[in-house]
């Protein structure tokens, strides 16, 4: 296996274990953007909707600012 | 910004939106120069260039363990303080321990099998390593039968406190019982007896993985606040309909 550099005859089993790990990390990287996208998508629609907390709206409406959740 | 502020959690969401660009760039960065060491670390006298492979084996072992005792640290915030972030802090550590437990797995099974001459065999290091690795899936299945936060928080909680036993088991199996795995060598009384020119790489490559655990931490805690808010929002928009 040609890397530039010679691994030796066990080459197959390094290769595997830096892909391997390539992949995990791909994969749990995938996940947390594509939820992020998801919950972001669903909370902008929600938004538009103009769905708020009760806290919110009572802030919005006093002209404080709210840090609820 | 007090500590304190950070239990709110849109303060948390607004920082980890400031710090996760911070944190990415610093994880890549990290990675490119421990990627650099591993490549041009010298072959070991007895493993050879397999040596290679305990730069992302011994990473994700011990962060497949500090993912479980940051989840333990999480368990005491729901169950004693009820901190707001505890829960979301441990359910989504949750995927990535186990992410982690999983890759330390199957590179030490893809090293033993050169070195020792098999994937797998049953002595107390890797069987107490798979069971890490099946508590986690347990957690995770637990978070997912339980439909309200607050209950599945308080339940895997108490599960994950008693699941930490299994750390020490982990780290001193090697001393307890008589092991195919070798005995600890990097934090060890009398210091490492690894050799300068393959510890270097080996704690770089350390330092880029906890650096990419928590930014996936981080990022996950965000995507679980949006998620919870999202809910919220969806259960007031069905309670006003059912109202009206």
């Amino acid at each position: 296996m040609e890397l530039g550099i010679d691994l030796g005859p066990h080459a197959a089993f390094i290769v595997s274990a830096y892909g391997f790990a390539v992949l995990i990390v791909t994969a749990m990287t995938a996940w947390i953007v594509v939820d992020h996208r998801r919950q972001a998508r669903s909370l902008a629609e929600l938004e538009a909707r103009g769905a708020t907390r009760r806290s919110e709206r009572t802030a919005r409406v006093s002209g404080e600012s709210m840090p609820g959740t | 910004m007090a500590l304190i502020d950070l239990a709110n959690p849109s303060r948390f969401r607004a920082l980890a939106d400031r710090v996760l660009p911070w944190l990415g760039v610093a994880t890549v960065v990290a990675f490119a120069f421990g990627l650099k060491q591993a490549y041009f670390a010298p072959d070991d006298y007895q493993q050879g260039a397999t040596v290679k492979i305990m730069f992302v084996h011994v990473p994700a072992a011990w962060l497949g363990m500090m993912a479980w005792g940051l989840m333990s640290l999480a368990a005491l915030g729901t169950l004693v303080w009820r901190h707001p972030l505890a829960d979301v802090a441990a359910k989504t550590a949750a995927p990535l321990g186990a992410a982690f437990t999983l890759l330390c797995l199957v590179t030490g099974s893809l090293w033993g099998r050169p070195m020792w001459g098999t994937y797998w065999v049953w002595d107390a290091r890797l069987t107490s390593e798979l069971v890490l690795f099946l508590m986690y899936l347990g957690v995770i299945a637990l978070w997912r039968t339980i439909d309200d936060p607050g209950r599945a928080a308080r339940a895997a909680a108490v599960l994950t406190l008693v699941g930490a036993l299994d750390l020490p088991i982990i780290k001193f199996s090697v001393d307890w019982w008589n092991t195919l795995h070798q005995p600890a060598s990097v934090f060890r009384v009398g210091g490492s007896t690894i050799d300068a020119s393959l510890l270097m790489p080996l704690l770089i490559m350390a330092i880029a993985f906890t650096l990419l655990f928590f930014t996936l931490h981080l990022a996950a805690m965000r995507n679980e606040i949006m998620r919870r808010r999202v809910r919220t929002l969806l259960m007031m928009q069905a309670d006003a309909a059912g109202g009206r």
